[in-house]
């Protein structure tokens, strides 16, 4: 579960990212995070994998206190949250294998653990067949299915999509969404930061709306202003 | 940690070295270039050191032997001469011998031809170890029976120890600033190799891995560059050294120069280059990651 009450963020510049947003993602929710840039997506994102604290409130994520945490607790939360980035942020000199193998041996699997789950992770993500390509041999779409088995393999209750569909043409797109959505169903809390109104209404989850550090739309349908 | 994680952390060190191959020559070539500018200039102030000492044992004393005594009695002295701390040899000249080396040194003086050996004293003379204790000993000297005089160069042995001095410390603080700047360089290399794998490092802090467990492939990258730099360096150095005592040797007629074999240096080189390379390979990439650790 994600939950934000009354948070604030302040940069020692003197920029207020955010402005005392509440939000609650229950587990297993699939929900959007739209808002212009600048708005404080990206601020809420560091916020839930501990990159940064809140200068006041609360946030809680899948049991972790993140206004409190210790620097040694950061690696433990973030093995619960799978994070999906817009530039895939591949390692290039790994095999498509060898990329989400290395994800389950950062967390210290064992090597019979990384055999079995591995392949079946790729299976999931329709890669099965390209394990031993490299990234720069697979088409964009392809690298995104790989950065979500990357994110996917360590089983997190949640998954953080910062723009997956940023770099894909609208097919493409819709395949990794749908794929999302798929992950979704198998019980991992989704949470999707887009500008992509289209697929947003497409899909009609739940949709908040951030704007100057503020959330301005919460809503279920799918439609939103900001 | 678990013993195939070990493993695994081990064998990514090792495969770093390969897969980012130009950063890992370029930190070798680095590394071994500062070393080599270390030892040579170590083993440069360590000769040269040796040389002047070893001109210092020129400067000898002539210790004067009571004329009263027989020459068993004058004879006797030398050991307990060569007792005393502080004396390296104290060898006896009789008093003809004396005349020799007096009459060799003056035979064109008419004034000196009539310098017979019963003239003379039977003399012992006597080279220190270390001649800036000189004052001392020449009283512990004095303190035999029978010793009647005594010449000592005590402005040429402050000399000599002010030369020393000089020596030492201008070469202890050329050497510390030579390893500064060595570890400066070192240390940017280290940090460059660091930053072209950044995005690495990020990734792995994203999955959730520890810090040690993102540090030990790199650090075990850093001992092995840095061992094998170290290696690298002293083998270089140990032939260098000997090509250039063996040229030196062949142009050196007067033999005026006297340069210790390398094997004389062999393990103060070793365990410079071991801890050198050991500590810019180890603590330079620990140090160098932390900056791409915070995210």
């Amino acid at each position: 579960m994600i939950e934000f009450n009354e948070v604030t963020k302040s940069y020692n510049v003197g920029t207020h990212a955010l402005r005392g947003v509440n939000m609650q993602i229950e587990d297993g929710e699939f929900a959007f995070l739209v808002g212009p840039s600048g708005s404080g997506k990206s601020t809420i994102i560091k916020l839930i994998t501990g990159e940064l604290k809140p200068t006041s409130g609360t946030v809680h994520v899948n049991g972790y206190s993140l206004e409190r945490i210790r620097k040694r607790e950061v690696p433990y939360l973030r093995r619960t949250v799978g994070v999906v980035f817009q530039d895939f942020r591949l390692i290039e000199n790994k095999t498509v294998y060898d990329n989400v193998a290395f994800a389950m041996r950062a967390v210290g699997a064992r090597a019979r653990e990384i055999r079995d789950r591995v392949p079946y992770i790729l299976e999931l993500v329709g890669l099965e067949n390209k394990s031993r390509r490299h990234p720069r041999e697979l088409s964009g779409g392809e690298q995104q299915r790989l950065a979500i088995a990357r994110a996917l393999v360590n089983n997190p209750s949640t998954i953080i999509a910062d723009e997956p569909t940023g770099n894909l043409d609208p097919a493409r797109s819709l395949e990794i969404m749908s794929l999302l959505q798929e992950i979704n169903n198998l019980g991992t809390t989704m949470l999707v930061v887009t500008h992509e109104r289209d697929l947003v209404e497409r899909f009609g989850k739940r949709v908040i709306a951030i704007n100057e550090g503020v959330v301005v739309h919460d809503g279920m349908d799918g439609y939103y202003r900001v | 940690m678990r013993i195939n994680n070990f493993a695994y952390l081990i064998k990514e060190g090792i495969r770093g070295i390969f897969l980012h191959g130009f950063m890992s020559f370029a930190a070798v070539i680095v590394t071994v270039a500062c070393l080599l500018i270390v030892g040579s200039f170590s083993a440069l102030v360590y000769n040269v050191n040796i040389m002047v000492e070893d001109l210092n044992k020129t400067n000898e004393i002539l210790v004067y032997v009571d004329s009263e005594l027989s020459d068993a009695e004058a004879r006797s002295i030398g050991t307990k001469l060569n007792r005393i701390e502080n004396v390296y040899r104290a060898e006896f000249k009789s008093r003809e011998q004396a005349l020799e080396e007096f009459v060799a040194d003056h035979q064109e003086d008419e004034a000196f031809s009539g310098v017979q050996a019963s003239d003379l004293r039977h003399r012992y003379v006597v080279v220190l170890e270390n001649n800036q204790l000189m004052e001392q000993t020449v009283e512990r000297i004095e303190a035999v029976p029978g010793v009647a005089k005594i010449n000592a160069a005590y402005e040429l042995a402050e000399g000599f120890a002010t030369l020393q001095n000089v020596l030492h410390i201008a070469s202890m603080a050329v050497i510390g600033v030579l390893l500064i700047v060595s570890l400066l360089i070192i240390s940017n290399t280290v940090k460059l190799a660091m930053y072209d794998r950044r995005d690495e490092i990020a990734i792995m802090k994203m999955v959730g891995a520890t810090n040690g467990f993102i540090r030990l492939p790199f650090v075990v990258e850093g001992f092995i560059l840095g061992m094998l730099g170290a290696a690298v360096a002293f083998f270089l150095e140990w032939t260098m050294y000997n090509a250039l005592i063996t040229q030196l040797a062949a142009v050196d007629t007067l033999k005026l120069f006297h340069f210790v074999p390398f094997t004389d240096l062999l393990i103060p080189m070793v365990a410079t280059f071991v801890a050198a390379g050991l500590f810019v390979g180890v603590v330079g990439s620990w140090t160098s990651i932390r900056k791409f650790m915070d995210v």
